[in-house]
């Protein structure tokens, strides 16, 4: 809370993940986020982006540990924090949404309970005060019938309107950061870009910084005005997103762009569309009459 | 956790066990799941029937074996028509069914009482040791299953699951003899064997020697259950809330394990009653399984069938509580 405005919220410096000391998995990765910024991760599967979100939040299991480097979190320094203090922040300054919206949620409580649980943990609410929060929660994400939504289980709800839950979960403390690990990439494409308009409208409206996290160029290019590019364990490239798609640097990212099929005409057809993107995503225009603003994804099947 | 109990208010005990259920369902639902024992319980006096009409020897003929006289014709003539024993199988098996109809169970052939008055006095014994053997199995065993699977390849871990295989590979009346004698002949706390219906003392030891393998079970599934469910999508978003490691267990953790461990808990509930043959016989409990044992000994058909439609009936009821527990604790679990 003492920050200054200038500086970034998140600043992972130098960070290695590895398997004990000897088995590097990622090498050394260096970015920041401003406050409010959307911050995109791209790179194909296995390139450590998930692992890279994952130890921001403290969440790395077993085989895998930071083994150095350094992440700070409005200038405080995390890996050295006792845990403690870090479960502390989880959920109440940063948030993390998961991309599997199917088994991310308890299916034993309810979905207003689970967002309840935010406000008893981190603001000492009671149960019945925490609910009507949750109901607020669930309202803020446009979820239509919160106060019935709220009673249902997940299992009751289709994927984008768990996903939906997820964000009002993770966004019900208002954190400073949001780390988004591809929370659309399974859904249906139509629902994928209500679910991103949601993240950015939000983030927005509360000056939440984003990591997002995808290996969907289009959805980089809906949401975020940086990016950058990993391969295997290391940030190889970051810039503009825009200066990204027009001149891409590293032959790594020159490849993950010609990945897409028809290069050419593709290329131009995502240039002349980046442009007009910029204004889309915050406009309430936009939504399931006009799916094809989201490009289908790219190089899912990509190999190294 | 409690499912809410935001319902209708004209239940609202109900609802704070069942959710947002609707009462008629779940009560149809029993209803339900009663009428469908019916068939089971006719294939299994069917097949009772068809085993005592193959295997050698009647009633009379352990009469015999007991050095009793029996021998003369016509008391042999008498006897039979007496019991019914000079019909048809078929004509004896539709009698059968007809009296079960009226929750008759028909006359004993040793004690000429009805069967039900022989086998009434046994049931409360019976139960009172397999829930006293359930409470054993799942206190200690869920617990350990947990603490074992919480720290993996610890020494708690490694010595749980090594009681736990040991538990389930030792014959039970081994097991039993073993009780008996550290626990009555050597250290004298607890009474060798016997029954007092006032007295707690006597159920421990028969109660322990029947728990023991539901409980190495138990520990087993709980362990297995709890590092399954601590791998779950669900439980790293309740870490990335902040959720903290005991409140983990104990809100989002306990309840889905005890969903996989429902099953089991349910499966060994429903065949103790079967199970404590053995162990009623060794400690000499006036249960259903030393009747059973007594009366096929005597071969006392129509306690027999009695016997084993109750321990049947045990087992069939304690399947349809197991489900009715599954949909109070899953939502995800229709209730039709
Ligand atoms: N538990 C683990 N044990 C060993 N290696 C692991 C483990 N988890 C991840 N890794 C390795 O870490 C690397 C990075 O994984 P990560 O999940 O971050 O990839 P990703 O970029 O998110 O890929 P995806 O797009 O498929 O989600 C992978 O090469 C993977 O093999
Ligand atoms: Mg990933």
């Amino acid at each position: 809370m003492t920050h200054k405005e200038s500086e970034p919220v998140l600043s992972v410096r130098d960070l290695r993940i590895g398997i004990g000391k000897q088995n590097a998995i990622l090498h050394g990765v260096s970015f920041d986020i401003l406050p409010g910024e959307t911050y995109g991760l791209v790179g194909e599967s296995g390139s450590g982006k998930s692992i890279t979100g994952l130890s921001v939040m403290g969440l790395l299991k077993r085989p895998l540990q930071v083994t150095g480097g350094s992440i700070l979190f409005r200038g405080q320094e995390l890996l050295t924090l006792n845990s403690r203090a870090r479960r502390r922040l989880r959920g109440d300054r940063m948030a993390m949404v998961f991309q599997e919206p199917m088994t991310a949620l308890n299916p034993l409580a309810t979905v207003g309970r689970q967002i309840a649980e935010m406000f008893v943990i981190h603001r000492g609410l009671r149960w019945s005060q925490a609910r009507t929060k949750a109901v607020e929660a669930l309202e803020n994400v446009r979820v239509p019938s919160p106060e019935e939504r709220a009673r249902s289980y997940p299992h009751q709800l289709s994927g984008g309107m768990r996903q939906r839950v997820m964000i009002a979960m993770a966004l019900a403390c208002r954190p400073d950061l949001l780390i988004a690990d591809e929370p659309t990439t399974a859904l249906d494409v139509t629902v994928q870009a209500g679910v991103l308009e949601l993240i950015a409208e939000l983030s927005q409206a509360e000056g939440t910084a984003v990591l997002l996290v995808s290996h969907d160029l289009g959805v980089i290019a809906n949401m975020c005005r940086r990016v950058g590019v990993m391969d295997q364990g290391r940030l190889v490239e970051e810039q503009d997103t825009r200066a990204l798609f027009e001149r891409p640097l590293h032959p790594y990212t020159r490849g993950l762009l010609a990945a897409r099929p028809r290069l050419g005409s593709r290329t131009l057809a995502q240039r002349g569309r980046l442009t007009e993107l910029d204004e889309v995503v915050s406009s309430d225009e936009r939504g399931r009459d006009q799916p094809t603003l989201v490009t289908p994804r790219v190089f899912s099947g990509a190999t190294p | 956790m409690k499912a809410g109990g935001t319902g209708v208010p004209v239940a609202p005990a109900f609802n704070l066990v069942f959710g947002e259920r609707q009462p008629s369902r779940m009560m149809r639902f029993i209803l339900r799941r009663t009428l469908q024992m019916i068939p089971t319980l006719l294939v299994v006096v069917l097949i009772i029937f068809v085993i005592f009409s193959v295997v050698p020897g009647s009633f009379i003929s352990s009469l015999m074996s007991e050095g009793r006289n029996a021998t003369n014709a016509d008391v042999m003539a008498h006897l039979n028509q007496q019991f019914g024993l000079d019909k048809p199988l078929l004509v004896r098996l539709w009698d059968y069914l007809w009296g079960l109809a009226h929750f008759d169970l028909g006359i004993s052939y040793r004690t000429r009482e009805p069967v039900w008055n022989v086998i009434e006095p046994r049931l409360w014994p019976s139960i009172k040791l397999a829930l006293a053997a359930m409470f054993f199995a799942a206190l200690v065993g869920i617990p350990l299953g947990f603490v074992a699977a919480l720290k993996p390849g610890s020494v708690i871990d490694t010595g749980t699951m090594m009681v736990a295989i040991s538990g389930l590979s030792l014959p039970e009346f081994w097991f039993g003899l073993l009780l008996m004698y550290v626990f009555a002949l050597q250290l004298g706390w607890l009474p060798s064997f016997g029954y007092n219906a006032d007295s707690f003392q006597h159920l421990i030891l028969p109660a322990i020697a029947l728990g023991v393998s539901p409980m190495a079970l138990l520990a087993r599934t709980t362990r297995a259950g709890v590092l399954d469910v601590m791998n779950a999508d669900f439980v790293r978003t309740a870490r990335a809330k902040g959720v903290s490691e005991p409140r983990l267990v104990r809100s989002h953790v306990a309840r889905n394990v005890l969903v996989l461990v429902l099953t089991t808990l349910g499966l060994q509930v429903g065949s103790l009653m079967g199970q404590a043959i053995v162990i009623e016989k060794l400690f000499s409990w006036p249960g259903i399984g030393s009747l059973l044992v007594d009366s096929v000994a005597a071969r006392d058909i129509p306690v027999v069938q009695g016997a084993v439609i109750v321990i049947v009936l045990w087992f069939l009821v304690i399947n349809m509580l197991v489900d009715v527990a599954y949909a109070a604790v899953d939502p995800r679990i229709k209730v039709t």
